[in-house]
């Protein structure tokens, strides 16, 4: 613990220089810039990761082929013998009649015991095992004992968030179409303007916030060991939340917009309706946290308590009023888009993962220490970074060099968290073959990593001098609201899913999701990245403007594809999780009864 | 002391008001501070109806494509002659009205160019109601969506005699033999955009750009030795080709074609400069062209005259900046009369 503080303070000292050296702005040697470079070595990391994982499938698939080869071979073998003299084959046959006349009684390890499976040890016979293209994943093992009333919860709630998701997504793949066509319609409430928000706001407060909050429910109550507090609340919390995304949703298509600002789109009225469900959800967990039949909270629950508490608080401050005509409103744009980001979808995420990834693997989280000085730091460093979203703008420039000097401070919770999950994944590697939920794990915590990273670099004046307002901050966006987030939210959902209803959704669906989701988004962002950095370098050119947007064209029509991929895996996790919780409760419970883990205090 | 582990009470109210502290440090003091600018002297405030037009503009969500802020690197002085200082905001970013917040005209997305200063680089009101109708129209490449909602399609017959009609060529219209009349929104949003225009500084120029290496390079070059040598082709791509077109065939219906036009190829220069410098209004059937001579030098006039009079085949000689310049001083003669 001593050993890190003194590297953080070190690190702080350094920060600063390193940006200052940063202000001398040169293009001519754009390509060995710090920043940029950082930049390219992350999208590598992803890409070996993907290779990685690739490799493990076919080498399985190799494996099963050469298993066919030894087969063919006995074939041959058994031709031989057919072509061999009839007095060869005689001997042989003597020797081995005799050889198989010898015979073992049976019961040389068991004794007159019956034989039959006490313990359940065994789950499934198949006598097919190796299919050629798809790996057999363990199935869950476990079903947990879990109260009706929170079953019901969490999947409503992760049924409400899969909806926005598939609209959310829809209403972005035909945004993106638009760049490819901007004539596909002439209807105001379809046009691009209306429609960007209505994308974002969807999938941040429809899908990201309902599949939190619903598997927070989970977490909370079994990380506290007590029932929920309030059963009712949490509908009413789900009723809002949606009402406030159908309101808002419908507002901005009418042209209802409370003035642009990212994220901060839904009018205050409608705004009001999702604080007040956050309200009452804080208040739900808080109240569960308290009757907790266990002495520690667990890191989880710091994790999502903190992020209720700060998103009420910055809901609030970003929609009073009191300071925000000129550029007072930018002053919170850049604090509100960002903290939403950072202290709403990033730590509640984080904390389910605390729970989420030990569990999947069964076993205790790396450090725990290490994720506390994660969540101090987060909540030092995130909360200061929001004016990185206006370099070179008219803000102060003391405000924009706080900014950046605390997003390169982001390194330090971004690392303890990466290190505490690979480490915690170490040891564990052959599971992801094995399982189908380790891999979105794994890819979550690489995104984690590559696309905060990337994020603190992307803040440096260099790289901002070349990327702001390109679409490379569109691709930023999606490698961390999608690669992070999302991932982390399906690995947890189909960590959890079957377990409460009993119904594991098909292996090669879930792959299928897996594959297009991450190809669909590695497609998405390195269009993005490498034309947004043809557009800045024209804009730097002088150039005209509109050749900007010829340039563009060819990365647009890739960033479509890859959108489609995306959009394709929301809908197979759609069908996923149609089929996990469809008669769920007409799913026998368990079929091994008796082994029900219990949920027992400590 | 605080077990953050044990105590949950504790570990609730000090992430929170540690969170508190931070936001009103890094957010609600700067707030409050920048809210307290002042507005430039001369400074001109919104009008009643630029003021609508500033609520089509968030209506329809512009900021999602459009900045409006030149920031303080070279890049960016092709959008205003000088970065943007919170005081520009002072009129356009008040609260809209109880329902919705100060507009977020800054924007983080240059999808679209800047807008800062596209009053000044595009004052023609014919220009911005053909592009919002169909931006394909005056801009072939352009990604932006049309807005036709904006606008009215009318019979010959049913024509009022104060509407506004605008020419739109006929590839682009829906039903042939409408007319197309805008609507109070789309002139209340032409006239917000004639209206951004960056207000000269009292103090002369002010802040400069931070520039990029390469460019002090090319610049020392051609401020110095190769100030005649400007480029009249680009000059004419930024300036003109908007309205004209890089082809220099204009829109038909909308604005004039140059190529072959008897004022462009005419041996004496006097009148195309004129109207670059004046403006024109003389063909009813084509858009009203406004006048240039405040934003281009006599250098860049005579660049651009000089382009169009050799390029698309048209075959007339060359336009000096002394040309430029006595032409200047005769129109100030002659308004002086």
């Amino acid at each position: 613990m001593k050993k890190c503080m003194i590297r953080f303070f070190w690190l702080l000292i350094i920060i600063p220089n390193v940006l200052s050296a940063q202000e001398k702005i040169t293009t001519d040697n754009w390509l060995s810039s710090p920043g940029i470079i950082g930049t390219f070595t992350l999208i590598a990391i992803v890409l070996v990761i993907a290779i990685v994982i690739l490799f493990v499938k076919l080498n399985g698939y190799v494996d099963t082929i050469k298993r066919k080869q030894i087969d063919k071979n006995r074939i041959a073998f058994d031709d031989d013998l057919v072509a061999m003299e009839e007095g060869e084959i005689d001997a042989i046959l003597e020797r081995r009649k005799s050889a198989l006349k010898y015979k073992l009684t049976g019961n040389e390890l068991a004794g007159d015991d019956e034989v039959s499976d006490e313990k359940g040890l065994l789950q499934r016979i198949d006598n097919d095992p190796d299919n050629a293209f798809f790996d057999e994943k363990k199935k869950t093992s476990l079903s947990l004992e879990t109260p009706e009333e929170l079953k019901k919860i969490v999947i409503y709630y992760i049924g409400a968030a899969t909806l926005w998701l598939v609209l959310g997504t829809l209403v972005g793949q035909y945004l993106g179409m638009k760049f490819l066509w901007p004539e596909m319609d002439s209807q105001s409430w379809l046009s691009f303007g209306r429609l960007r928000p209505v994308h974002t706001n969807m999938v941040f407060w429809g899908w990201s916030s309902l599949a939190m909050i619903g598997l927070g429910y989970f977490v909370i109550a079994r990380t506290s060991n007590v029932k929920i507090y309030n059963y009712k609340w949490a509908w009413y919390a789900w009723g809002l939340i949606n009402a406030t995304v159908i309101l808002g949703s419908l507002c901005l298509m009418a042209g209802i917009n409370n003035g642009g600002g990212e994220y901060r789109e839904y009018i205050w009225p409608v705004m009001l309706l999702f604080a007040i469900g956050l309200v009452i959800t804080f208040i739900n967990f808080y109240k569960t946290v308290a009757t907790r039949k266990i002495s520690e909270i667990y890191i989880s629950n710091w994790f999502i308590l903190a992020s209720l508490i700060w998103t009420i608080v910055l809901a609030i401050i970003g929609y009073l009023p009191f300071y925000q005509n000129g550029l007072g409103e930018t002053v919170i744009q850049g604090y509100y888009m960002h903290q939403g980001v950072g202290m709403w979808f990033m730590t509640f995420t984080l904390g389910l993962v605390y729970y989420f990834l030990p569990s999947a693997l069964n076993k205790p989280i790396y450090s725990y220490s290490l994720g506390v000085l994660a969540f101090w730091t987060q909540m030092f460093f995130y909360t200061m970074i929001g004016t990185h979203h206006f370099v070179f703008s008219p803000l102060p420039w003391w405000l924009q060099t706080v900014a950046i000097v605390f997003s390169a401070g982001m390194f330090i919770p971004v690392v303890a968290g990466t290190t505490n999950f690979l480490m915690t994944m170490k040891g564990s590697w052959n599971h992801i073959t094995k399982s189908y939920v380790l891999p979105f794990f794994l890819v979550g915590t690489i995104f984690y990593f590559v696309g905060s990273t990337q994020g603190s670099l992307q803040a440096f004046r260099f790289t901002n001098y070349v990327w702001h307002f390109t679409d490379f901050n569109v691709a930023h966006s999606h490698m961390t609201m999608y690669g992070i987030i999302a991932f982390f939210l399906w690995a947890s959902i189909y960590a959890i899913l079957p377990k409460l209803t009993g119904k594991e959704p098909s292996q090669v669906f879930v792959g299928a999701h897996f594959w297009l989701a991450f190809i669909g988004l590695f497609a998405y962002m390195v269009s993005l990245m490498a034309g947004g950095t043809y557009k800045g370098l024209s804009w730097i050119e002088g150039e005209p403007f509109i050749e900007s947007v010829i340039l563009m064209k060819p990365y647009w029509v890739w960033r479509a594809i890859g959108g489609s991929l995306m959009l394709a895996s929301h809908l197979v996790f759609a069908y996923n999780f149609y089929y996990m919780v469809k008669d769920y409760r007409r799913v026998k419970p368990s079929t091994q009864t008796k082994n029900v883990e219990e949920i027992t205090a400590q | 002391m605080f077990n953050f582990h044990k105590d949950h009470k504790n570990l609730v109210l000090t992430a929170g008001a540690v969170f508190i502290a931070l936001s009103i440090v890094v957010a609600i003091l700067p707030a409050f501070q920048m809210q307290e600018t002042e507005p430039i002297p001369n400074e001109k405030p919104l009008t009643d109806n630029e003021r609508k037009g500033l609520h089509v503009y968030v209506t329809e969500n512009c900021m999602a494509c459009h900045t409006q802020q030149v920031r303080n690197i070279a890049m960016d002085n092709v959008w205003g002659d000088r970065p943007s200082i919170p005081s520009d905001y002072f009129y356009s970013k008040k609260r809209l009205d109880l329902w919705r917040q100060s507009p977020s005209v800054l924007g983080s997305e240059r999808t679209g160019p800047d807008l800062t200063s596209i009053g000044e680089r595009q004052p023609s009101e014919d220009w911005h109601l053909l592009h919002l109708y169909n931006p394909r129209a005056v801009v072939s490449e352009s990604v932006m969506p049309s807005y036709p909602w904006l606008f009215e399609e009318v019979d010959s017959v049913s024509l009022q005699k104060d509407d506004k009609i605008v020419a739109v060529p006929k590839e682009f219209l829906n039903k042939p033999g409408k007319k197309i009349i805008a609507s109070e929104e789309a002139l209340q949003l032409v006239d917000y955009l004639k209206s951004l225009q960056q207000t000269e500084l009292p103090s002369g120029n002010f802040g400069d750009f931070i520039p990029a290496l390469e460019k002090i390079q090319t610049e020392g070059m051609s401020d110095g030795n190769q100030s005649g040598k400007l480029d009249g082709a680009k000059l004419f791509s930024q300036a003109c080709a908007a309205c004209h077109q890089e082809t220099g065939k204009g829109v038909i219906g909308a604005f004039p074609s140059l190529v072959g036009s008897d004022i462009v190829n005419d041996e004496n220069s006097e009148q195309l400069i004129r109207i670059v410098i004046q403006g024109y209004d003389a063909r009813t059937d084509y858009g009203v062209m406004p006048p240039f001579g405040d934003q281009l030098s006599d250098a860049e006039i005579a660049a651009i005259t000089t382009h169009e009079r050799s390029s698309w085949g048209n075959n007339a000689p060359e336009v000096t900046e002394e040309d430029v310049k006595k032409i200047r001083e005769f129109i100030a003669t002659e308004l002086n009369q």
